[in-house]
């Protein structure tokens, strides 16, 4: 493995990432910021416990989450697509490395930019609200495969995508309402039994299930299950890009 | 052993369309090779397919000795690429994305090498300038570094002089010159014949998707060449004297100019038994020339046999 052409694109995106830090980084927090203030502090007061947790303290695995998971295809589908779309793909292209290298290059700087984006908005939420995590292990086990996921998931919708409202989409009008009826604000089983049956094809439910059960212990559903849906999905996300890499799918003609 | 050895090169698109056609061609180590053709006819694609940019559809390419699909690592590390488009990072600076070049092709950091590289391409007063802010020949400019930056055997220059005024365009011959005194083979396209007949080594001619003609430059304007002596008539003629029909001969300029076509590979070219026989039938001339086809005629002339 070329270590200096993975470094190169790694270093690459990190830089561009640090460039526009008010768009990776500030932004994203301060909408967080702004859910505290909203639903936790402001709402938040007047609801009580659920499962034995304040609600402040209650959604802060779910605004992670959702955080992780827009930014994660944020920054991977910008990733690939940028270069797609200004014609330097050919440098990338025409380099002696193998795609492997370049999917860990593109999609470890997209990971790493949102697990980043998710340790700064739990530091704020301790401004806050006090939490604990019962199991840290776990924690980043979830925080660094729902980050890898959804980076190789970025990246198949980068290499897709058409133009830059396409990559707008998939955040805004899938990722954000999934997050949102995913279980971020309430525990499902505050639904009457018909839509807790409908939220659970919603995967966003297993991820932030077992990210909260990291933090408190409380799941909707069992870690096992939300363990193997990120791992489901994870494997379809890989069996997609070497499906793209193995054809060239809108990378070679 | 050539640097580049193609054999039986085939590229059909998805599209259906067949851009090359049993491409066979070898680049010798050291040489400027210039390619010409004219517009769609397989220049770009083949760069692309040596370059591992366009996947072949059959066919073999050696680059440096090692194939360019079964040992892509080895055959693109000695490969540089201008493209025809300055596709740039319009926020990165000229320092940044010279060293990223480098650092993809697998090289370690050298800030002494690519610092070298920017002075040779008097881009070191804009090395922290954003790409945004350079004008398109500095931005060309940039683009030659980058494909310097990891020290290539081989560079390829797709339509450099594109959008490049003179004067850069003479730096930058002068450029692939002392380049090619360093031991690189350089691989080119452009339109501007003129230039590849003054700087290249050999020229190869493509149209179609297939290989026309290879050869040596000066060999290929003596083959295909011709040379016209052109003469200034005293008085115009109506028409060519019979007992001179066995010339090539064609009367110009409202028949004040008679222009004759000598074969340069001929050993006698009939001139002085011409100026003879003129001088016999009274026809006097006040002014002569001769010149030779450009390689651009002959470029012209192949492209329309296809």
């Amino acid at each position: 493995m070329s270590i200096n052409s993975v470094a190169a694109i790694y270093k690459f995106e990190l830089a561009r990432a640090w460039r526009t830090i008010g768009q990776t980084i500030a932004a994203p927090v301060v909408s967080t910021c702004l859910y505290f203030i909203v639903f936790g502090s402001a709402i938040g007061s007047r609801m009580g416990e659920i499962g034995g947790v304040s609600y402040a303290a209650f959604i802060i695995p779910g605004l992670v989450m959702m955080s992780l998971l827009t930014q994660s295809i944020s920054n991977a589908s910008f990733g690939i697509f940028f270069p797609r779309f200004t014609g330097t793909i050919f440098e990338i292209l025409s380099a002696p490395i193998s795609y492997f290298e370049i999917l860990l290059g593109y999609v470890g700087a997209a990971a790493s930019k949102s697990i980043i984006v998710g340790l700064i908005i739990l530091v704020t939420a301790r401004i806050f609200v006090d939490y604990e995590i019962q199991h840290p292990f776990w924690m980043i086990t979830f925080l660094f495969l729902t980050a890898t996921t959804f980076s190789l998931f970025g990246f198949i919708l980068g290499i897709v995508a058409n133009g830059f409202d396409q990559l707008q989409i998939v955040p805004l009008m899938i990722i954000t309402p999934l997050a949102f009826l995913g279980g971020t604000f309430y525990s499902i089983d505050m639904l009457p039994p018909f839509w807790q049956t409908v939220t659970l094809f919603n995967p966003v439910v297993y991820l932030v299930s077992g990210f909260r059960w990291s933090f408190y212990g409380i799941a909707d559903v069992s870690i096992v299950t939300s363990l193997g849906m990120i791992s489901l999905f994870l494997v379809s996300c890989v069996v997609v890009v070497w499906r793209i890499f193995a054809t060239g799918y809108r990378l070679k003609d | 052993m050539p640097i580049i050895s193609i054999k039986q090169l085939n590229k059909t698109y998805a599209s259906g369309h067949q851009a090359l056609h049993n491409i066979d061609l070898e680049i010798q180590s050291g040489e400027i090779f210039a390619l010409l053709g004219p517009n769609g006819a397989g220049k770009t694609t083949l760069i692309s397919i040596i370059c591992g940019i366009v996947t072949p559809t059959s066919g073999e390419v050696l680059a440096s000795g090692h194939n360019i699909v079964s040992e892509y690592r080895a055959a693109r590390s000695k490969i540089g690429l201008v493209p025809q488009e300055l596709t740039t990072d319009a926020f990165e600076t000229t320092w940044s994305t010279v060293n990223f070049s480098r650092g993809l092709f697998g090289k370690p950091k050298n800030h002494a090498s690519v610092e070298k590289i920017l002075k040779q391409l008097s881009l070191w007063d804009k090395k922290d300038a954003k790409l945004r802010t350079l004008s398109g020949g500095m931005k060309r400019r940039v683009m030659i570094a980058k494909a310097l930056s990891h020290e290539p055997e081989i560079l390829f220059l797709d339509e450099p002089s594109a959008g490049v005024d003179v004067e850069l365009r003479r730096d930058m011959w002068e450029m692939v010159r002392d380049l090619r005194e360093n031991g690189v083979t350089i691989i080119l396209t452009t339109h501007y014949i003129e230039e590849a007949e003054q700087i290249a080594d050999r020229v190869g001619v493509i149209s179609g998707g297939k290989i026309v003609v290879v050869e040596e430059k000066t060999a290929l304007m003596q083959k295909l060449g011709k040379k016209e002596l052109r003469l200034q008539l005293q008085t115009g003629m109506t028409e060519i004297p019979d007992n001179l029909s066995d010339y090539d001969l064609k009367l110009e300029a409202d028949g004040t100019e008679l222009i004759y076509s000598f074969d340069t590979k001929q050993e006698h070219t009939g001139i002085a038994e011409l100026l003879r026989k003129l001088d016999k039938q009274g026809i006097d001339f006040k002014d002569l020339r001769s010149s030779q086809s450009s390689l651009e005629e002959i470029f012209v002339k192949l492209v329309r046999e296809q």
